[in-house]
């Protein structure tokens, strides 16, 4: 199963219907998308407007790929399943966003973690008409870095 | 013998540990090992994170912007009420705006405050974290290149 997400709030119709299309030519059958609210519809693809956090994690449990935008609990999520993911930025100048932090945020984890970043619609359809290009994110571990728990261990411990 | 060190700064705190639904609350969990040995009261903004924190006080609040006036109010009353119930001695927060909002009320209280701010904030700081650097007293970003001499700090990431 391929599970699509658009994150917590906003549609993101740019990436849904693009896999839309792409599994509808492909006679993909298996693909659920979560879509947000006002979002349009998917014509062939299974969808749902909004899932609770335990639906979500499940789908990504249980999913063969994640494909996502690019915001950070898609990517921790994916991580921690050991899912390959690929995220697709939202773009302000599209308005799908309220300001162009999703550009900043794929470049990153392009470049931390290794996460594939679909950074247009027909960069999107290659990957997804190649997945072993999308390799599961570096070794993740569930904690941040040690510098910053004990800064902040640190700053707890040190009050009276 | 080394004396056992008399610091009472050591003793367990209560820490009031917010953050949204989604990337922020994943990025506050990985801050765990900071909490450790501390009675640690989560709060969010939906349900279904619990088994994340199993074992300690989990809490909903509204999920309110400066937009909706209403639901605002509805936080402000909550967090209020969450306060005055938990006492907190420190407020950490990962975002994004009941976070701030807990922070801000807190130090009436007496509550001292972390802001960090959330890796997915590269470019510039959030609204609510730019907002934070007034009131907390240990204002991180995630970004090296986001730090002033007069703060935000980096001390790290959560990746």
């Amino acid at each position: 199963m391929i599970f699509v997400t658009v994150g917590t709030q906003l549609a993101f119709d740019r990436m849904v219907l693009t896999v839309d299309q792409w599994a509808q030519q492909q006679g993909r059958g298996d693909v659920v998308a979560q879509i947000g609210f006002e979002a349009k519809r998917p014509s062939h693809i299974q969808w749902v407007e909004h899932m609770s956090p335990q639906e979500c994690e499940r789908h990504v449990s249980e999913c063969e790929l994640l494909v996502a935008h690019a915001g950070t609990g898609s990517i921790f999520s994916a991580m921690q399943h050991r899912k390959p993911i690929i995220i697709m930025p939202r773009r302000a100048s599209l308005g799908e966003h309220r300001n162009e932090h999703q550009l900043a945020t794929a470049k990153h984890f392009a470049a931390k973690a290794h996460v594939i970043v679909a950074w247009d619609e027909q960069e999107l359809v290659d990957y997804l008409s190649h997945p072993e290009k999308v390799k599961v994110g570096t070794d993740f571990t569930p904690y941040a870095e040690p510098s910053l728990t004990q800064a902040i261990r640190a700053f707890i411990d040190g009050g009276v | 013998m080394t004396p056992q060190p008399t610091n009472s700064n050591t003793r367990p705190k209560t820490l009031m540990l917010v953050a949204s639904g989604g990337g922020h609350w994943v990025e506050l969990i990985r801050l765990r090992p900071a909490f450790e040995g501390h009675r640690q009261v989560y709060v969010t903004t939906t349900t279904g994170y619990e088994s994340d924190v199993e074992g300690h006080a989990y809490h909903v609040v509204p999920d309110a912007n400066r937009w909706n006036k209403l639901r605002l109010m509805w936080l402000v009353v909550r967090l209020l009420f969450l306060l005055l119930r938990v006492r907190p001695d420190v407020i950490v927060s990962t975002g994004a705006a009941p976070g701030y909002l807990a922070m801000r009320m807190g130090k009436w209280f007496g509550a001292r405050a972390v802001w960090v701010d959330s890796i997915a904030n590269v470019e510039e700081l959030s609204l609510s974290g730019q907002m934070a650097g007034k009131c907390a007293d240990l204002w991180l970003t995630q970004w090296e290149h986001l730090t002033t001499p007069q703060g935000p700090h980096c001390q790290g990431a959560v990746l």
